[in-house]
């Protein structure tokens, strides 16, 4: 299964990057949970189904809901400054 | 090339190369912790050794770590308290929506339950179940069936610290018949880890839950609209 352990590996660091490097906050916002599951699995892969059950649920799942809802919020509230936001 | 990039990457070379080293170049672990947790296994009431570690030989940092969730909730209480509720701001009109969480929710329900009782044996337990908990209460929000205002009732606040009370009580019982803080009897250890479990997922499923209910209201009502064209 080595081939799946690298793959991962690899998937894992690009999503980080390009998570991080995303201009749109929305694009980070979703490969940040992308990178959620992914690290899930890895957890998985490291035998500690303990932590890809918490990972997923609250690391993936509940922390992307909530930075989905900050994310609606943000928008709402800085109506002019949108194609700023896609800039920066 | 900026000096000061120049001098970011060579720090960072060299943070890596150090990481790498200590990775390398582990010393010797002095005590073996999973033997020394094989060899309490059996006294600790349950026979998944995560749990056993979580909720009976290190059960104070979970004690703490509950009491830390609480605190987040807390604060989320006071900064929301200050702004007026909104009508409604996500209840997104949708049958599809509707139907698939009719036969979700009791599902997700049964699985709570299900990580909750296999937490013993197998991987699973409270904090697992409270977030299963959590997403489900997620879910009906989203679909806009909303538990009128319960989130400013006495009642929502009983549940909110339900968990580190029983945990507590349990602890301080402890303490009564002859034990140290926490040091719960063999013979009684496992019903009191399902019973501060049980509590806990409660706890942590409505504390979860809340720290989204209690999310701002938009200051705009059709940001769905936007958010849409944006994808």
């Amino acid at each position: 299964m080595l081939w799946l352990d690298a793959l991962l590996a690899v998937t894992l660091l690009i999503t980080a990057v390009l998570a991080l490097a995303s201009p749109s906050l929305f694009r980070a916002v979703v490969l940040f949970i992308v990178f959620g599951l992914l690290m899930a699995l890895v957890w998985v892969r490291l035998e500690a189904p303990d932590i890809a059950l918490a990972e997923a649920a609250i690391g993936a799942g509940l922390t992307g809901v909530l930075l989905l809802d900050t994310l609606g919020y943000l928008h709402g509230q800085r109506d002019v400054a949108d194609e700023e936001e896609g800039a920066g | 090339m900026n000096p000061r990039t120049v001098c970011a990457a060579v720090m960072c070379g060299m943070l890596v190369g150090l990481l790498g080293l200590a990775i390398t170049m582990r010393p010797e672990a002095v005590i073996t912790l999973p033997e020394r947790v094989a060899a309490e296994l059996s006294r600790s009431g349950v026979s998944h050794p995560v749990t056993a570690v979580l909720l009976n030989f290190r059960s104070l940092d979970t004690l703490l770590e509950i009491g830390v969730l609480l605190l987040a909730v807390v604060v989320a209480y006071a900064l929301r308290e200050t702004q007026a509720d909104p009508a409604d701001r996500m209840g997104l009109d949708n049958r599809l929506l509707h139907a698939v969480i009719a036969w979700l929710f009791p599902l997700m329900l049964l699985v709570a339950g299900y990580l909750l009782w296999a937490g013993a044996t197998r991987p699973g337990g409270a904090f697992q179940a409270g977030a299963l908990l959590a997403a489900a209460g997620v879910l009906l929000r989203l679909a806009g069936i909303r538990p009128s205002d319960f989130a400013h009732t006495l009642g929502a606040r009983a549940v909110l610290v339900f968990g580190l009370a029983v945990f507590l009580a349990v602890g301080l019982g402890a303490m009564a018949v002859g034990g140290h803080f926490l040091e719960y009897p063999p013979a009684w250890a496992s019903p009191f880890i399902f019973g501060v479990e049980l509590a806990l997922m409660l706890s942590i499923g409505f504390a979860l839950f809340s720290l989204f209910e209690l999310a701002p209201p938009h200051p705009v009502s059709n940001k769905g609209a936007r958010e849409r064209s944006e994808t």
